[in-house]
């Protein structure tokens, strides 16, 4: 299926002079940046909200209020606590390696941001005095492919963070992360596939369209095993409860941000949040439909609703876990990914192959 | 001109890391150098109009083997002090002369031949890219693929027999 902005966009350039092409060209462009400033802002301002919102359900769970100081029920706690973290001292270890050191929580939170550039956030596109803005800032044709590659390269920023700190909590937690990033993106890349045998599309947005038209259309439905498999590497891959050996405190202090304080504590704290709705879209993407309403003749609700609400179950879900689960030994983590995650996902690739070979003819 | 840019930006940028990479004393370095190295070999796949095989490179390359190799480096605490070159120095001649005249022969070749067109292939456009690459694996190429993935198992299986041979016991 084609969009509609490209539709009128390519229309316009076949029948238009040279001088039209240039304007067109450049409400793209402006269109382009419009988009890209609104996902930006709208993400950063969800991550900060993500934290307030952390510790709201986490008060809740625990019979408790959560932040109520700051603001009206405590709203204003994210930009205090954003305040506090700037205002901080950066402190570098005497023997740390200063430049890597330094960079290390940039190589973490870039990955986690650039990954929103293929995510679809609703439906339609809409124009405003011939400039288009489209709700996702790329429809790539590979557009899975590059989040997984994306959530991959983070795992840089945890490595060499722990590393140039030149402690032994660091480089442990370090070294537990990548190892644990590893064999879960393996797991996560494996679940993928199924709903790629399904839809036939690596774009995003072609796996929404292939889901439209009522929850049963869902591939939650015929991929469960994948879905299943893909919330826990998912959640392992953000390092978060049951997962999150790499920060363990008990044992580790803090893992790879030990030696980390002030902005660049907040960077790698932030590359979490990230990374957590990027799964959460994702999730909602592949298995929930994305944009689509349950119901057909639910439509009347903006798509862009549906979607952040499916994104905010799937938060709610982190939340709930952590308030639940207490953390796994290590041994127990790499054989549960190695030897249970990665057969089954296996077995579904085979089972989604042969069963999408028989009923399609 | 101004469409060659971009070529230029990735092939230069992927160049000097190649250089970096063994130029560096630190091994956390070249690793890093490295990375850089196959960030911008995928840019080069982008601009070729196949994103698969630059996903796929950042995904596999950057993503699993050089986090593996940086693991290595961390866990041995490598520090590099020793001199560059240590007894290969003959080889790395005759190695780079030999690498040097096979490009010398190839610049030499397209300077006297037709030019090989910098657009893809005209057949590509018609299906994607991934199911270009997959049909052409799965059919033309399936004999060369399919040896390719036993070498990777008899490397596997080498391995384990390697790191359990010693004791001759598992650990279960």
């Amino acid at each position: 299926m084609v969009r509609k902005g490209a539709i009128c966009a390519e229309g316009i350039v076949d029948n238009a002079d040279v001088n039209e092409k240039g304007w067109v060209l450049i409400n793209d462009l402006i269109g382009a940046l419009v988009v890209m400033l609104g996902v930006l802002f709208v993400v950063l301002t969800m991550i900060a909200y993500l934290t307030y919102l952390e510790r709201k359900v986490l008060g809740f769970m625990q019979d408790r209020l959560g932040p109520m100081e700051v603001g009206p029920w405590g709203l204003l706690q994210p930009l205090a606590d954003g305040i506090k973290l700037l205002s901080k001292e950066d402190i570098i270890p005497s023997e740390a390696n200063r430049a890597i050191f330094r960079i290390a929580p940039v190589i973490s939170l870039v990955p986690a941001i650039l990954a929103f550039s293929v995510i679809p956030f609703g439906h339609d596109s809409f124009g405003f005095q011939g400039v288009t803005l489209h709700p996702y800032i790329a429809d790539v044709n590979v557009g899975i492919l590059v989040i997984l590659a994306l959530s991959s390269i983070g795992a840089y920023g945890i490595l060499l963070g722990g590393w140039a700190s030149n402690s032994k909590y660091s480089i442990l937690g370090a070294l537990r992360s990548a190892a644990q990033v590893i064999s879960y993106e393996l797991t996560a890349g494996m679940s993928v596939i199924g709903v790629l045998i399904l839809s036939g599309s690596m774009s995003l947005v072609k796996i929404e369209d292939a889901q439209s038209g009522g929850f049963w259309h869902w591939y939650i439905f015929p991929q469960i095993v994948a879905f299943v498999i893909y919330l826990i590497s998912g959640i392992a891959e953000t390092n978060r409860t049951p997962f999150d050996l790499p920060e363990a405190e008990s044992e580790l202090v803090a893992g790879f941000f030990t030696e980390y304080s002030g902005m660049r504590f907040s960077l790698y704290y932030l590359a979490e949040y990230a990374n957590m709705i990027i799964v959460s879209s994702v999730a909602t993407i592949l298995f929930l439909g994305g944009w689509n309403p349950p119901l057909p003749s639910l439509g009347f609700i903006p798509p862009v609703i549906w979607f952040l609400l499916k994104v905010y179950f799937f938060l709610f879900f982190f939340f709930w876990i952590r308030a639940t689960l207490p953390r796994l030994r290590y041994d127990q983590l790499m054989r549960f990914g190695w030897k249970i995650m990665l057969p089954v996902s296996f077995a579904n690739i085979i089972v989604t192959g042969i069963a999408a070979y028989f009923l399609e003819r | 001109m101004i469409q060659q840019l971009p070529f230029i930006y990735f092939g230069g940028m992927a160049l000097v890391c190649a250089i970096l990479v063994v130029v560096s004393r630190i091994a956390i370095y070249s690793a890093m150098a490295l990375l850089g190295m196959f960030v911008h070999v995928a840019g080069l796949f982008i601009l070729l109009d196949a994103p698969f095989l630059a996903g796929v490179q950042l995904l596999v390359y950057a993503g699993a083997i050089l986090v593996l190799y940086l693991f290595v480096v961390m866990l041995l605490n490598v520090h590099g002090r020793g001199p560059i070159l240590q007894r290969q120095t003959p080889w790395a001649i005759i190695l780079t002369l030999l690498a040097a005249g096979e490009m010398g022969y190839l610049v030499l070749k397209s300077h006297f031949y037709p030019k090989l067109p910098a657009i893809p292939h005209p057949s590509v456009p018609t299906l994607g890219n991934t199911e270009t690459i997959g049909m052409v694996l799965y059919t033309q190429y399936l004999f060369p693929f399919e040896v390719a993935s036993v070498v990777l198992l008899i490397a596997l299986v080498g391995a384990i027999v390697m790191a359990r041979g010693r004791g001759g016991v598992s650990q279960g």
